[in-house]
């Protein structure tokens, strides 16, 4: 893209990217601990994601501050308003992702209080999706990259088949003996907000779409446009 | 759409140069267009073309149509004073005549013989200061001079002058340029009064000022018409990168 004639207008803009970018890459170390607290059963690295949970939201305030300082003193239009009201949306759902990492982090805290669990395995393969699916919606957002983001978009089935399938393994473990019904239920509970840690991703996918072309995101354009990757 | 104004094909020559390019355009019955961009791009000769005001440009040389309710206005058979009373227009910088405020509205009117008696007269003059939202700041001094008006006062006078013979469609260059905010907000309001009875036409350098006025805006460029279209649409999805870089400020 062409640089603004005003070049702090342009600072401003990337500033707004830098900052998502930052809260990105720490909502994603935040999920692997939290993940990482569950299988180690390391309690303090659980602690560590629930404490840390306040850094992001403060980001979060600060890309609201900034966005809104620039719709005042810029009054951006076109491709530069699209991007500033994307940025508003997507800090907002990556924050509600770290929050899911946090949960995450709380159940690693009640399944450590009950005897170890083999089914606590299958977490790590359920969020490998997820994660790569903020990476990728994040990309997208940066580079205005629009193929990405319906790839993104796209993704979000797979993570409900395989939230799905694991919930299956959980019921028939539950099954098989009642004392698993306890950490079983811990699990299922962290598997959830695994499966809705990409919905937001989804979410986020959705808003660069819009960013991009302008067009309020319908899932019927997708079929239209022949773009499903 | 129903366009009040319609312009065919319009190529427009000062001398050897051209100044506009195959320009077609309708503006559409009560709405205000705003016609946008960099100086020199053509949006004013434009503007002029519509009520011929480019007529005393020596070598001046025209192509095209410009219909005003499907009439060319450049057909040999037009009078252009006639046509003026349709087409009026509002300058950059506020023109009153150095009369009263009262004659410099009651001029229009005059020369057009578009009264029967004093009290027909009186009863335009308070119309259309009141249309114009200046009646009850001016109706005790009517025949004050109008230059002892403030700046915001001259251009609603003379925005009550273009109103007073009744016009159909009403040109603005630059109306707000030479006005503070306060008197910027209460022209702009204005025009929004004035769209219903009048088909505006607005020649404006201030882009937000386009967006919040205008239901259609023209980008032109170079003496192209790039893109025109429906303003909020214009002004989050240009299909044009010349607009997008214009609009958001990364003209170069």
């Amino acid at each position: 893209m062409i640089q603004h004639i005003v070049k702090a207008y342009d600072e401003e803009l990337k500033k707004l990217h830098d900052l998502i970018r930052y809260m990105g890459e720490l909502t994603l170390s935040q999920i692997n601990k939290a993940i990482q607290s569950i299988v180690d059963r390391d309690a303090e690295l659980a602690r560590e994601v629930i404490s840390e949970d306040q850094k992001i939201n403060l980001l979060e305030i600060r890309v609201d501050e900034l966005a809104t300082r620039i719709l005042a003193l810029r009054q951006p239009v076109a491709s530069d308003l699209r991007t500033v009201i994307a940025s508003l949306k997507i800090s907002n759902q990556v924050e509600r992702i770290a929050d899911y990492a946090a949960n995450i982090a709380k159940f690693s805290l009640n399944l450590q209080k009950l005897p170890s669990f083999e089914e606590v395995e299958g977490l790590p393969i359920l969020i490998e999706i997820p994660k790569q699916m903020i990476e990728s919606a994040l990309i997208a957002f940066e580079k205005a990259d629009l193929n990405l983001a319906i790839k993104v978009w796209h993704m979000d089935s797979e993570v409900d088949k395989l939230y799905k399938a694991y919930l299956q393994n959980l019921f028939a473990a539950m099954i098989a003996d009642p004392k698993n019904v306890n950490p079983c239920t811990q699990l299922l509970f962290a598997a959830k907000n695994i499966e809705r840690i990409g919905d937001q991703s989804q979410n986020i996918a959705e808003a660069v779409y819009t960013m991009i072309t302008g067009k309020p995101f319908q899932e019927s354009d997708l079929a239209k446009n022949g773009s499903k990757i | 759409m129903a366009f009040k104004i319609d312009v065919q094909n319009l190529n427009l020559f000062y001398g050897e140069k051209q100044a506009l390019f195959n320009v077609s355009l309708g503006l559409p019955a009560s709405q205000t267009t705003a016609l946008i961009g960099p100086s020199g791009c053509g949006k004013s000769s434009f503007l002029r073309c519509l009520n011929r005001m480019n007529d005393v440009v020596p070598n001046l040389h025209l192509e095209g149509k410009v219909l005003l309710d499907g009439k060319d206005i450049y057909d040999p058979s037009v009078d252009v004073v006639d046509l003026r009373s349709h087409v009026g227009m509002v300058f950059q910088k506020p023109n009153p005549f150095p009369r009263s405020i009262y004659e410099n509205v009651a001029y229009g009117p005059r020369i057009h013989r578009l009264f029967k008696d004093k009290s027909a007269l009186d009863q335009i003059v308070e119309k259309s200061l009141t249309r114009a939202g200046l009646w009850d700041e001016v109706k005790d001094r009517l025949q004050q001079a109008a230059t002892r008006l403030s700046g915001g006062q001259q251009q609603r006078l003379c925005i009550a002058r273009a109103i007073a013979v009744n016009p159909k469609v009403i040109l603005m260059d630059e109306p707000c340029s030479a006005l503070d905010p306060i008197a910027t907000a209460k022209i702009e309001e204005l025009i929004d009064e004035l769209r219903e009875k009048f088909t505006l036409v607005i020649v404006t350098h201030n882009l937000q000022q386009a967006a919040r006025i205008s239901q259609k805006t023209a980008f032109f460029h170079s003496g192209y018409l790039v893109e025109a279209g429906e303003t909020g649409e214009l002004f989050t999805t240009p299909k044009d990168e010349r607009t997008q870089g214009y609009i958001t400020g990364r003209y170069g």
